[in-house]
């Protein structure tokens, strides 16, 4: 009877304390504002992510008090984009995530919409690319896989993401470098990094491309080689030059950031800057990135805005050159 | 007996009432998402990826196989009660299952698919814990070329569903083709068929077409024949469950579905649709009920399709845990979770996380016993929405089927283009042209052709590669025995049986 009376008091005990915490974190978060995220993809890819790991953080430094996210995928983006532009304008409290992807999806869709008509707030992950081979390749160095490139580029078929994609891109514009002609080169899309990986394990291709997470672990078990990757330095941890350091000219981040709608007011625009600024330089992000294998590439303003106008030339050229724009 | 040692281990993890708990709510969750059709386990469990925030790396693994093998089951359930499949790997499910409950033995069906979803995922599960690395061999070893010559074997034998008149069939068969290929070329990144509209680059998604030709086309076909007094539904003929007669039919396709589906599932490009083909087309094949098949219904082509279902998803599992490889779409978020706890699904998978990888494998043992026990006492309940008399019961589909399409992108040009199917559904009805084979078409063509792309961009354009590989070389003369087989069969027993009062000059 005394047990249950324990039990009883300690338990209204502990729901008073949670209610009384629920009560003042409430409170403190009266100033926070409440955001909207527009992901123009559909649930569990990668900007979605981006976007749930925001809000994720964001709550947690206690920098907003809710965020409601929007999915309407399709299209690489260039579905979502038109609606984010024509239905949330001037929405102050609004951001959308986007990416390198998505650059590439309204050159080769010829979207009628693209990136210069809304605002951009901040870029601020970059998953770099890698290129590996089978365990059993010939190709110990990234100079091996250029000179076969040279030699025939159709004796060398890579595997990667769709066609157009950022794996191609990267593939595109490694034969630029060595001057090989990129209409030759025998490109092998698959749809996902799964498939691709495994046309890699079962030997079916010569060398594969695609975002270093992809394959870590297939590295690290020693049934692929890392022949180099795309990032602007070596990484702590990972044992393969950047594709600098190998001789190719190429520096390729897969990038994504965030953009406010067209018609937002200076002050909003600064103000969701300084948000997002401050949620890119708390401890809680830097783990989520860790944890992702998403480098941390914090661009903001008017220097993402030049940044953006340079990616899209560039990527713009390669596609051309791969036939695809 | 290492395996079972791990195994054990493995319920240990999975037996906490904690644990416990959160298997039930995620096959409780599963089942409902699958009832619904829009709602898949990939989308519901991206929507609670949060969760990982909150809990134990455990907890949200067996939450989610919960919700992966609960849609299994729930999907069968609306496919046979309203022909309106609510996942892509039920389609075929609603062949057989909706022409049984319209002739009063929906209990029938909806029992043999729960309980052969139970032994097919059972023996499936088993087969992750005990086969897996053989497994995976075996699929590494299929490249471009083998799944070409494996979407040949399947095109051959589906020609069982194309229905009485060839040329009718083949024609739904084409206009499958041509839906399966509007949206963006992966091959080339060039739209086809899109018309201009960026909302169908990502093509058309099969379960917007099943649900326009099956389910809407069927309501305006009823309510076009509503004064003819035809097509009754019997709400229940004999036993809620099913007879002794439907069980001795049953098993043997249970078995069999099972064995199509794990090693098709377990294919890095393998998908649990194929399995539901060869086995429907397999049942149909060996069945001594024919006559059934297309009219009253029959509980093999129910049993077999629902039992590879079931077993090819517990196949998926083997490329995403022993290598890290995501073959479906809900594979690819259950490894997105495993990253927001820091784990790296790899081919070390099975070494560094022991306990997360057996305590998933043994809670996929408890979902399955869950959900056939949750599963039996509901088919009393779900068989009697066939006693809502036929215009609400119509009324009803067509208000489910606008509102789940709308659910899987919330784009109107979908609702456009249900309508736009359901009346095709209604002309290829009133026709008798045979929907299935459309399905078909449109989910075979783009990965046969893809598949067969890919092969020659990799072999440079030598043809030779379908038949100097052995396991390809191996499929294609199945697909070859297939195709001539039953001719020479059918020749010979005519010989036989004429043979004796063949008189030469007779003709």
């Amino acid at each position: 009877m005394l047990n249950r009376r324990r039990f009883l008091t300690s338990t209204a005990a502990a729901g008073a304390a949670g209610f009384a915490a629920l009560h003042l974190s409430h409170a403190f978060a009266q100033d926070a504002p409440q955001i909207q995220i527009f992901v123009p993809a559909a649930p569990g890819g990668g900007w979605d992510q981006t976007a749930r790991t925001m809000d994720q953080v964001l709550r947690s430094e206690k920098l907003i008090s809710g965020s409601q996210i929007t999915n309407v995928g399709g299209a690489g983006g260039t579905v979502g984009l038109p609606q984010f532009i024509s239905q949330w304008n001037g929405k102050g409290n609004s951001l959308m995530v986007a990416g390198m992807v998505m650059v590439g999806a309204i050159i080769a869709n010829k979207s009628a919409n693209n990136l210069t008509e809304v605002t951009p707030i901040a870029r601020l992950t970059g998953e770099f690319e890698a290129l590996v081979v089978p365990a059993a390749s010939p190709f110990k160095t990234a100079a091996d896989f250029v000179a076969a490139l040279k030699a025939d580029p159709t004796k060398v078929p890579v595997a990667g993401g769709s066609a157009g994609g950022s794996d191609h891109i990267l593939f595109g514009l490694i034969a630029k470098t060595a001057g090989v002609p990129a209409a030759n080169l025998s490109y092998v899309p698959f749809a996902g990094g799964g498939e691709a990986l495994s046309a890699l394990l079962g030997n079916q291709v010569a060398a594969g491309i695609s975002g270093y997470g992809e394959f870590s672990e297939q590295v690290k078990a020693g049934a692929l080689r890392l022949l180099a990757i795309s990032a602007d330095k070596r990484q702590e941890g990972i044992d393969a030059p950047t594709l600098k350091e190998a001789g190719i000219d190429v520096e390729l981040f897969n990038w994504r950031g965030v953009f406010a709608p067209p018609g937002v007011s200076v002050a909003d625009k600064a103000a969701m800057i300084t948000l997002v600024e401050t949620m890119a330089k708390s401890d809680a992000w830097a783990t989520e990135c860790k944890n992702r294998n998403w480098t941390q590439i914090l661009l903001t303003g008017e220097d993402y805005a030049k940044f953006l106008a340079e990616d899209t030339a560039r990527i713009a050229a390669i596609l051309k050159d791969l036939g695809l724009a | 007996m290492e395996t079972l040692g791990h195994l054990a281990h493995g319920f240990s993890v999975a037996f906490t009432p904690v644990n416990l708990m959160w298997c039930l709510l995620g096959t409780t969750l599963g089942t409902a998402i699958g009832v619904l059709p829009g709602l898949g386990p990939a989308l519901t469990i991206a929507l609670l990826l949060p969760i990982t925030y909150q809990v134990a790396p455990e907890a949200s693994f067996i939450l989610f196989a919960g919700i992966y093998y609960g849609a299994m089951y729930g999907g069968s359930t609306t496919s046979i009660l309203l022909n309106t499949p609510g996942e892509s790997a039920t389609i075929v499910t609603a062949l057989e299952g909706n022409r049984m409950a319209r002739s009063g033995r929906g209990g029938a069906a909806l029992a043999t698919s729960a309980i052969g979803s139970f032994v097919a995922g059972t023996l499936g599960t088993l087969g992750v814990a005990f086969l897996a690395p053989v497994v995976v061999k075996f699929a590494l070893s299929f490249g471009p070329a083998e799944y070409f010559s494996l979407m040949v074997l399947a095109f051959i034998t589906v020609s069982a569903v194309l229905g009485s008149s060839s040329v009718r069939g083949l024609t739904s068969l084409f206009v499958g083709f041509v839906i399966g290929m509007i949206g963006v070329d992966l091959q080339t990144g060039q739209p086809r068929f899109t018309f201009g509209m960026s909302q169908l680059l990502d093509g058309v998604d099969v379960i917007v077409v099943a649900v326009g030709l099956f389910a809407v086309g069927e309501t305006f076909y009823m309510a076009s024949r509503r004064y003819a007094g035809k097509d009754e539904i019997v709400p229940l003929k004999g036993s809620l469950y099913m007879t002794a007669a439907e069980w001795a039919r049953s098993w043997k396709a249970w078995l069999r579905g099972a064995l199509l589906g794990f090693p098709i599932g377990a294919l890095p490009a393998g998908g649990a649709e194929i399995p539901t083909f060869l086995s429907y087309a397999i049942e149909k094949k060996l069945s001594k009920h024919k006559e059934e098949f297309g009219t009253v219904g029959a509980i093999e082509g129910v049993a077999g399709p629902e039992a590879a279902n079931n077993a090819s998803a517990a196949g998926v599992l083997v490329p995403m845990l022993t290598l890290g490889l995501p073959t479906s779409a809900t594979a690819a978020i259950m490894l997105s979770a495993f990253q927001s706890y820091g784990i790296n699904p790899g081919p070390m998978l099975f070494m560094t996380q022991a306990n997360l990888v057996w305590g998933l494998i043994a809670s996929l043992f408890i979902a399955n016993i869950i959900l056939v026990i949750l599963n039996l006492p509901l088919i009393g309940l779900w068989v009697r929405l066939l006693k809502i008399p036929a215009p609400q019961l119509y009324a009803g589909i067509l208000v489910f089927a606008t509102v789940g399409t709308y659910g899987i992108s919330q784009s109107p040009i979908d609702l456009v283009i249900l309508y736009l199917l359901g009346g095709a559904g209604f002309l290829m009805r009133r026709f008798d042209f045979p929907t299935a084979p459309v399905i078909i078409g449109m989910i075979l063509w783009p990965l046969a052709e893809t598949q067969f792309r890919r092969a020659m961009t990799i072999s440079n354009g030598d043809w030779s590669v379908f038949y100097k590989h052995p396991l390809s070389l191996t499929l294609l003369t199945l697909a070859f025995i297939g195709l001539i087989g039953p001719h020479i069969y059918a020749f010979i027993e005519r010989r036989r049986t004429r043979g004796p009062e063949h008189v030469p000059g007779d003709a």
